[in-house]
C-alpha cells in the first residue's frame, strides 16, 4: 500500500499519525524527553563508528590496491590481523553492548511509584488505553492515543490481548512488545508539549500498517481536564485564519466545524442515534459510558469526540471521516475486526455518529 | 503558465492547477476519501459516498444544486446547510480550502 498522501503535508502540528511522522528531523532523531535522547545518542554514535569503520577499510583498500609495497609490507602482517582484526573490534564490540545493555536497562527505570500509570493493551489493530491512579484503579478509559502530562514520569504497563504488538513512539523512546500473558513496563517522559506519532512495530497480521496512534503531551492544567474527561479547548474554524493554501492545523486535528445538529438542514438530528447505536449491535463490541453500550471487542468511545484521529490514528477524526468509517470501515482498514455497516440507510449512519460525536 | 489555462470566466472549469493541487491535498488530509473514491487520492478510498473518479462537473451538485464553483465550494464545505437533508456533514475546511477542493473537482472533470 502506497503511503496515504498526507505524508506529504508540511504540517507543523499533525494530526494522524502521518502527519505526525512528517518533517525533518525524523522523529527517531528528535529525542522529545531524556529516555529517547539516550536512544537518539546511541543512534548517532553508532553511525559515527560505522562511518570511522568505513573510512578505514576503505584506506585500507586503496593501499592494498595502489599503496607503495614498502607501506603494505609493512602493515600486511599478523599483527595487523590480530590489531585490527580482533583487539579493535573486540573492544569497540564490548564497550557498544555494555553501553546498549545499561541504556536498555535505564529505559526501564525502578518504578518510585509517583509516576503517572498508564495501562496500553494492544488489540488487532487499535489500542485499549487505560489511565490508573496510584492504586491501580481506573481513573479514566479512552483508546488509540496517549496523553501525557509534560515533564513528569510516566510508565506505561503495555499488555496484549491476542498476539505480539509492539509499542513504539520514536519521539520519546525505543520500542517495546506488547507480549500476551505478560505485562511490560516502559517509563517515558515528555520534556515538551505536543503530538508524537506512534506505530505498532511489531507485525501482527492483517491491517498491521494501518495500526498507529498519536502520543499528546500536555502542559499540567491541560492534562488535568483530559484525565477528568473535560472537552479539550480548540478554537472554532470561525476563529482560525483562513490563509489561502495555509492549512490551519488545529481545525484539522479535531475537526472543529459547529455540532452538525446545531447547522440548518441536518439530517442526524431527528433520529434517535443511541437508540440506532443499540439497535444495530455496535453496544456489544464498544463501551459508551452511562449508556447500556458495554462491550469490549472494540474502542471505548465514551471520548470519541475528543479523539483526533479514528481507527487507530489513520484517518482525521471528523464526522465525514466517522460517516464513512461506520458505513464502510471494511473498505477503509481491509480485514479489521467491525463489520461494515453499509446496509444502514446514511440517515441512520449520520444519526449515530452525531450522537457519538456529543462530548459526554 | 496558470493564466495560459485559464477558462473564459463565465465557464464552470474556472480553476488553475495549483489550486487544485492544493485542493487534493486539503481533500486528503480532511478525510473525504473515507467516503469518496478521489483520482490522486490512493487510500483510502471509501464506499460510503458516491464515487468522484467520476464527477463530470455537469449534473446539478447533489442533484440538487445548479452546477457552479461558488456552489460546490459551499457544498463541500457545508453540505447540509446548502443542500438540506443532505447525509454528507460540514467538514473542517476553510472558504477557501473549499475553493481549492471545488478546483481539485473540476479538474477531474476535465481530464
Ligand atoms: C464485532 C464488533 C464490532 C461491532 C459490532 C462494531 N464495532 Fe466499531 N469497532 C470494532 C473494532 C474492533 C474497532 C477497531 C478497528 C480498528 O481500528 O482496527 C472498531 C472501531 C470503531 C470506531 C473507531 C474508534 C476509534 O477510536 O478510532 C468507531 C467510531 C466505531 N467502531 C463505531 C461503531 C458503530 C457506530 C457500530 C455500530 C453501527 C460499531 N462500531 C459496531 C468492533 C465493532
Ligand atoms: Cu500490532
Amino acid at each position: 500500500m502506497s503511503p496515504p498522501i498526507s505524508m506529504v503535508l508540511p504540517m507543523t502540528d499533525a494530526q494522524t499519525v502521518f502527519d505526525a511522522w512528517w518533517g525533518w528531523p525524523p522523529p527517531v532523531l528528535d529525542p522529545a524527553g531524556p529516555y529517547a535522547e539516550s536512544v537518539t545518542v546511541l543512534a548517532w554514535a553508532l553511525f559515527a563508528m560505522g562511518a570511522v569503520v568505513t573510512a578505514i577499510v576503505a584506506a585500507a583498500l586503496y593501499v592494498a590496491l595502489f599503496g607503495p609495497a614498502k607501506l603494505k609490507a609493512r602493515i600486511g602482517g599478523e599483527k595487523t590481523v590480530w590489531i585490527m582484526g580482533i583487539a579493535f573490534p573486540g573492544v569497540v564490540l564490548l564497550g557498544l553492548l555494555v553501553w546498549g545493555l545499561t541504556l536498555t536497562a535505564s529505559l526501564t527505570d525502578p518504578i518510585r511509584g509517583d509516576e503517572q500509570r498508564i495501562r496500553v493493551t494492544g488489540h488487532m489493530w487499535w489500542w485499549d488505553v487505560e489511565y490508573l491512579d496510584a492504586q491501580g484503579r481506573v481513573v479514566l478509559r479512552d483508546a488509540n492515543e496517549v496523553h501525557l502530562p509534560v515533564g513528569r514520569p510516566v510508565v506505561l504497563e503495555l499488555r496484549s490481548a491476542d498476539v505480539i504488538h509492539s509499542f513504539w513512539v520514536p519521539n520519546l523512546s525505543g520500542k517495546k512488545d506488547m507480549i500476551p500473558g505478560r505485562t511490560n513496563l516502559l517509563k517515558v517522559q515528555a520534556e515538551k508539549a505536543g503530538y508524537f506519532g506512534g506505530v505498532c512495530a511489531e507485525y501482527c497480521g492483517g491491517p498491521h500498517a494501518l495500526m498507529g496512534f498519536v502520543a499528546v503531551a500536555h502542559e499540567d492544567a491541560d492534562y488535568r481536564r483530559f484525565i477528568a474527561g473535560e472537552p479539550l479547548g480548540v478554537p472554532s474554524l470561525a476563529e482560525q485564519q483562513d490563509v489561502p493554501g495555509q492549512l490551519p492545523a488545529l481545525a484539522r486535528r479535531t475537526g472543529a466545524v459547529a455540532p452538525v445538529s446545531a447547522q440548518a438542514g441536518a439530517v442526524g438530528g431527528a433520529l434517535d442515534g443511541e437508540a440506532l447505536f443499540m439497535a444495530n449491535g455496535c453496544a456489544a463490541c464498544h463501551r459508551v459510558a452511562g449508556t447500556e453500550a458495554n462491550g469490549l471487542a472494540g474502542p471505548d468511545l465514551t471520548h470519541l469526540s475528543r479523539r483526533l484521529t479514528l481507527a487507530a490514528g489513520v484517518l482525521p477524526n471528523n464526522r465525514g471521516s466517522l460517516q464513512g468509517w461506520i458505513a464502510d470501515s471494511q473498505a477503509i482498514k481491509p480485514g479489521n475486526r467491525m463489520p461494515s455497516y453499509d446496509l444502514l440507510s446514511a440517515q441512520d449512519v449520520a444519526a449515530i455518529a452525531e450522537w457519538l460525536d456529543t462530548p459526554r | 503558465m496558470a493564466a495560459a489555462c485559464k477558462a473564459p470566466a463565465e465557464s464552470r472549469h474556472d480553476f488553475d492547477d495549483k489550486a487544485a493541487e492544493r485542493g487534493r491535498i486539503v481533500a486528503a488530509a480532511a478525510g473525504c476519501a473515507a467516503c469518496h473514491r478521489l483520482p490522486g487520492i490512493d487510500w483510502p478510498q471509501g464506499r460510503a459516498g458516491p464515487d468522484l473518479t467520476a464527477f463530470d462537473g455537469r449534473g446539478p451538485i447533489a442533484g440538487a444544486l445548479p452546477n457552479t464553483p461558488g456552489n460546490l465550494a459551499a457544498f463541500v464545505r457545508n453540505a447540509p446547510a446548502a443542500k438540506p437533508g443532505s447525509t454528507m456533514p460540514a467538514m473542517p475546511i476553510t472558504p477557501s480550502e473549499a475553493r481549492d477542493v471545488a478546483a481539485y473537482l473540476y479538474g477531474i472533470a476535465d481530464d
